[in-house]
């Protein structure tokens, strides 16, 4: 259980929010909503535990973050605006160094699986500098195929995707939440998530 | 838990080969700077003898400085430094990983062309090879101490210059004990002392720098 109590964020001189407070159970999904500039990034950079909140705690299966970081950083899948895939890597040297750098294990067969997926079969060994940025994308996301930890943290997943892959990411969510994942995301293209139950939050 | 150290090492290493180019012009830096210098002065044997370790360790410091402003932009730049630091290990082990990488890639060839250089300097056999441990044993001070300002200076503007400013005089002790152990060789004193403190120097700053770079990372990441 993920639980926010009382956050507030100031950036530079401005307060973005104060008070904000969320409770998410297993099979839940958060979708944030506001406008650019309302501090849904940084609440997401928050809830990683990258920007220490300005007031206010958050809580991970009852334990503040802070205290149990390492924990709680093995529990979480974060999906940034940044790809951090590397451009001189092909897509499975990429996906193979996240998973080791995350501290899981992931199969060679495994990983060509999850790039078959999202659609870049035959493109393994192709040094990513090469791929489209939507590409790029999908090597990002291919990720979540194999992720199996409980709380996914997404920011604008579904940004430079095209219609099929839209589609097919809210049923890899969909397919989390019914495993008893949680997840947070942003954005700003309403897609629905045919599983789990949907809470909103809107901010700013 | 010191997977991680060997995986980063691993993967950097990986970027590195793909991207030769950083170590050639790195180390053609270095070779060049020294082959200037017997060039400029002439063939005086005595003057360059005692020039020698002076002209190469200022070398080796430029060289190793060029590198490290990329040593965590890139990382940064693509996203993967957020990644890297949501890791369920200690910021610090991956940081270890990097400075010992970047060691491999910037120190160590400089360490094995010295002694090549050297000659130019007509230095003798046994301070030749007192050059080349005590390049060795005092690069990886370098990274290590440089990704301290690597860190600090991450995502600056004009981060470049900031970052000599800040390390070359951080720098100074391994200048002088990595030069003074050539010179204490060349006069016939020994050069085992300077090593040693060289090597001194090296344990301290892969130990303690790499978790006071992890600090200064935090904050960039913020």
């Amino acid at each position: 259980m993920l639980e926010a109590d009382n956050l507030e964020c100031v950036r530079g001189e401005r307060r973005l929010f104060a008070g904000l407070s969320f409770k998410l159970e297993a099979g839940e999904l958060l979708y944030l909503q506001g406008r650019n500039g309302a501090g849904k990034t940084s609440l997401l950079r928050m809830l990683i535990g990258l920007l220490p909140p300005e007031a206010g705690d958050i809580r991970w299966q009852g334990e503040a973050i802070r205290r149990r970081r390492d924990d709680y950083h093995a529990a979480l899948c974060y999906l940034g605006h940044l790809n951090a895939i590397k451009e001189e890597l092909t897509p499975l040297e990429n996906l193979l160094a996240g998973a080791r750098l995350a501290g899981e294990t992931l199969s060679e067969d495994d990983a060509i699986d999850a790039l078959e997926q999202v659609g870049l079969a035959g493109r393994e060994d192709l040094a990513c500098k090469y791929l489209s940025q939507g590409q790029k994308r999908r090597v990002a996301l291919a990720r979540l195929v194999i992720d199996r930890r409980p709380l996914w943290i997404l920011d604008e997943p579904f940004v430079a995707l095209d219609v099929g892959a839209v589609d097919w990411l809210a049923g890899v969510i969909s397919a989390h939440l019914q495993r008893g994942g949680m997840a947070v995301m942003t954005t700003h293209q309403p897609v629905a998530i045919p599983a789990g139950t949907v809470r909103e939050l809107r901010i700013g | 838990m010191f997977d991680i150290v060997f995986t980063v090492i691993a993967r950097d290493l990986k970027l590195a080969m793909r991207r030769q180019a950083d170590i050639v012009s790195a180390l053609f830096f270095f070779i060049i700077v020294v082959s200037l210098f017997p060039l400029g002065i002439g063939p005086e044997l005595d003057l360059l003898r005692q020039l020698a370790p002076g002209v190469l360790w200022v070398a080796a410091l430029l060289a190793t400085m060029l590198s490290l402003p990329r040593l965590f932009a890139d990382d940064l730049r693509d996203g993967t430094l957020e990644q890297l630091a949501l890791s369920p290990h200690p910021l610090g082990l991956v940081v270890t990983g990097k400075v010992i990488a970047h060691w491999l890639v910037s120190g160590l060839p400089l360490a094995l062309i010295a002694p090549v250089l050297g000659i130019q300097f007509d230095l003798a056999g046994d301070a030749l090879f007192v050059l080349t441990a005590a390049i060795l044993l005092g690069t990886p001070a370098l990274s290590g101490i440089g990704a301290i300002g690597a860190a600090l200076t991450l995502g600056l503007r004009g981060g470049g210059v900031l970052l000599s400013l800040l390390v070359l005089p951080l720098y100074i002790p391994v200048l002088i004990f990595g030069a003074g152990a050539v010179d204490a060789t060349v006069s016939g004193l020994g050069g085992e002392g300077h090593l040693s403190l060289l090597a001194a120097m090296t344990i301290a700053a892969i130990g303690f720098a790499p978790w006071a770079s992890a600090a200064a990372l935090k904050i960039a990441l913020e």
